[in-house]
């Protein structure tokens, strides 16, 4: 590299020192995997039970679980536990006025929240998957509950019979040459499912928000790579081609 | 009449009839011949000459998907969100649809961004295409407008305070601002009025201005003919008997099979993002987006799409302190015109300027001068044409001063876009200073360092 290289590349380095990294919550993987129909199901199951209450997914109808697995027959009797028909779209029932008085805000149509709730540090899965397990006990908050992803968080912890209530604990551990304080979520009261089976629960519940939010997703890839193969094959059709018209440019 | 006496068509089989029909009626061979096999190419075209084609492609791309997608788009603000959720996953194929468009929108600024990068490389800008580069920055401001207007319409968070940024810029502008912002929005908020205009706007308005450039580009294109690499003109050697450029090669077929190759390079790409990355991790589709537009809840972080980033960066670099250094600047740009030019009428008229300029600089609101930085920025590619005094075009002969420049205006133009995503703090304010300056300096200071350094001779023909 001559030195006018040197020079911009030094140039392009320069930037990196305004990016120190700002301070963000760890968010863990969610260990979800969209052709499990049996963890979609189940979470389809945990959705309409325990979230349809407050929240509504307004863009998804109910017989579109057909594509897990589900008959209409099945849909209809386990899934569908309002007025609503098979054909409708899975809508809720509770005024906007109430709501905003026992949480805040009303809650959000979580149709599409895997793909809002994505960001740098983790899909829209990995953070709903960290967020419905990081709620803790906090008796400042109306609720009684906080969460250390979604810092006052307007929502109870909904779930907090099976996962039990957890507290946020101050430790000092050793740090890189001197101790500092960590924050950290210690279950206190066991709930009814063990901690292994509550995170189980909560994949398969962020698999269903994950599929709910992009219903066409496995299509999508599936079709893709029919497309990729059929452009492969007329790459080469016109590589050839142009190979023969231009071999008479001199 | 004229028409009969045209020759009959031969060579198209059983099409001779109606092509002769027709083209004694219509000068169909003559377009056939002037811009498609008579056209004659410089046969060096690099890898830089497929975006022109490619562009093209793209906007009959964003067309065809449009048409599609307004027949159930709803621009209604209660409906709008809705909507886009409804062809993504009501309407058959409707996903696709939708992805190619957004995909599409993004496509369409990189391929237009590396093919005026290839006129700022091999001089495609000089004498005698000035209106050739004119007209395409014309195109490149009328896609803004596009894109800023379509961004609108899925009426996400992003959407939303995104328009109700870049309207209340308008805001700034002395005296009229505020009742101009208004006269755009249709009210005091961007509100229903306004997604109803700026989708008439995204739909109708600019489409037809687009389509309508984009044949004067080509026109005045084959006119003077294609620059290429080497930035020497082809119809300089001529056959003496055929009167061709010996250089030239006919556009068809030597350069429609080049471009159908490129353009299958190009899907190949296009579809893996489409198919398999459509957000592009948020950047073709930004998350927030996602959350349906609300007039009451400020994002915390309101960021532009990414192909408005670098100019969104100028606009915020613009800040009370930065009005020294941008008067500093002037006034040493100031001083190097007084040096260098002889006309003593000249020599006051800058001076004026610049007093005039020092004098709004510190009696009008940094924000205004930040949305006139953001306008310079765009505008001042017109004048490229004339900022450039080498005497050679393409950078393949050009001194390494002029190399640098360029490259620093790359990194430039990446790092401001680059900042223009993040959040503010005050490191980043002070980058995108930094190469704010370094941006304007690369137009400012053309006239100066492109004369200076050692040129390599051009060849006679292209070299090939």
């Amino acid at each position: 590299m001559n030195l006018a290289g040197k020079m911009l590349f030094a140039l392009l380095l320069v930037p990196l020192v305004a990016l120190a990294a700002t301070e963000e919550i760890k968010l863990d993987r969610a260990p979800i995997d969209g052709q499990d129909l049996i963890s979609l199901q189940r979470g389809a199951w945990a959705f309409v039970n325990y979230c349809l209450n407050c929240h509504s997914a307004n863009y998804m109808r109910y017989n579109r679980l057909n594509e897990l697995g589900l008959t209409e027959q099945q849909i209809r009797d386990n899934l569908v536990f309002t007025e609503s028909k098979v054909g409708d779209l899975m809508k809720n029932a509770m005024d906007p006025k109430d709501s905003r008085e026992w949480f805040g805000a009303p809650p959000p149509d979580l149709t599409v929240i895997a793909r809002a709730r994505a960001s740098h540090a983790g899909s829209g899965a990995d953070w709903l998957y960290t967020f419905l397990r990081s709620f803790y006990r906090d008796p400042s908050r109306p609720t009684g509950w906080n969460n250390t992803v979604f810092p006052n968080v307007g929502m109870p912890h909904v779930l907090y019979q099976l996962q039990g209530e957890q507290v946020l604990k101050t430790e000092r551990v050793q740090g890189p040459g001197y101790p500092i304080e960590v924050q950290k979520l210690a279950l206190e009261k066991p709930g009814t499912m063990a901690p292994i089976g509550y995170d189980r629960l909560v994949a398969d519940l962020v698999n269903y928000l994950n599929y709910m939010a992009e219903p066409a997703a496995g299509d999508r890839k599936q079709i893709g790579i029919y497309v990729l193969w059929f452009l492969g094959v007329m790459f080469v059709l016109a590589y050839l081609l142009k190979k023969e018209y231009w071999k008479d440019v001199h | 009449m004229a028409a009969t006496e045209k020759q009959p068509i031969a060579g198209a089989g059983p099409l001779n009839g109606i092509l002769t029909w027709i083209d004694q009626r219509f000068p169909l061979m003559q377009l056939w011949r002037e811009h498609l096999a008579e056209y004659y190419a410089p046969k060096n075209f690099n890898f830089w000459y497929y975006f022109g084609s490619l562009a093209l492609l793209v906007l009959v791309l964003q067309i065809v998907t449009g048409i599609f997608l307004a027949m159930h788009y709803k621009p209604d603000a209660a409906q709008a969100f809705a909507s886009v959720e409804y062809i993504m996953r009501e309407v058959p194929g409707g996903w696709l649809i939708r992805y190619m468009h957004s995909t599409g929108a993004s496509a369409f600024f990189i391929v237009v961004y590396l093919h005026m990068f290839s006129g700022l490389m091999y001089g495609s800008h000089r004498r005698p295409r000035e209106l050739v580069w004119i007209v395409g920055m014309v195109i490149y401001l009328s896609l803004m407008a596009e894109a800023f207007f379509g961004y609108l319409l899925p009426w996400g968070q992003m959407s939303y305070w995104g328009a109700q940024v870049i309207v209340n810029l308008f805001d700034a502008i002395p005296l009229i601002g505020p009742d101009l912002a208004l006269w755009i929005r249709g009210d005091y908020v961007v509100s229903d009025a306004t997604l109803n205009r700026f989708f008439s706007f995204h739909v109708i308005a600019i489409p037809l201005v687009l389509l309508g450039l984009v044949a004067v580009h080509i026109m005045a294109l084959h006119e003077v003919g294609s620059n290429n690499p080497d930035g020497v003109e082809i119809k300089k050697v001529r056959d003496p008997k055929t009167g061709r450029p010996v250089d030239g090669i006919p556009f068809h077929p030597y350069y429609t099979v080049k471009d159908t190759l490129g353009a299958v390079v190009f899907l190949i790409v296009f579809s893996v993002i489409m198919f398999f990355m459509p957000e592009l991790g948020g950047y073709f589709l930004e998350y927030n987006n996602f959350i349906p537009a609300d007039p009451l809840k400020t994002p915390s972080h309101i960021a532009p799409v990414w192909y408005f980033t670098p100019y969104y960066s100028i606009l915020r670099a613009t800040t009370e302190d930065f009005m020294w250094v941008l008067a500093v600047a002037v006034i040493a740009l100031a001083a190097l015109i007084v040096l260098s030019v002889r006309r003593a009428r000249v020599k006051a008229g800058v001076a004026a300027g610049t007093a005039v300029l020092l004098f709004g600089f510190f009696n009008f609101d940094p924000k205004v001068w930040g949305v006139v930085l953001m306008g310079v920025a765009v505008l001042i590619f017109f004048f490229l044409p004339w900022l450039d005094r080498s005497p050679v075009k393409s950078i393949r002969y050009k001194g390494s001063l002029y190399k640098a420049a360029l490259a620093i205006f790359v990194v430039a133009f990446v790092v401001l876009g680059y900042f223009g995503t993040q959040p503010v703090t005050t490191g980043a304010t002070i980058m995108a200073q930094i190469f704010t300056l370094l941006y304007f300096a690369f137009f400012a200071l053309m006239p100066w360092y492109s004369k200076m350094g050692k040129t390599k001779p051009e060849p006679e023909r292209v070299t090939w």
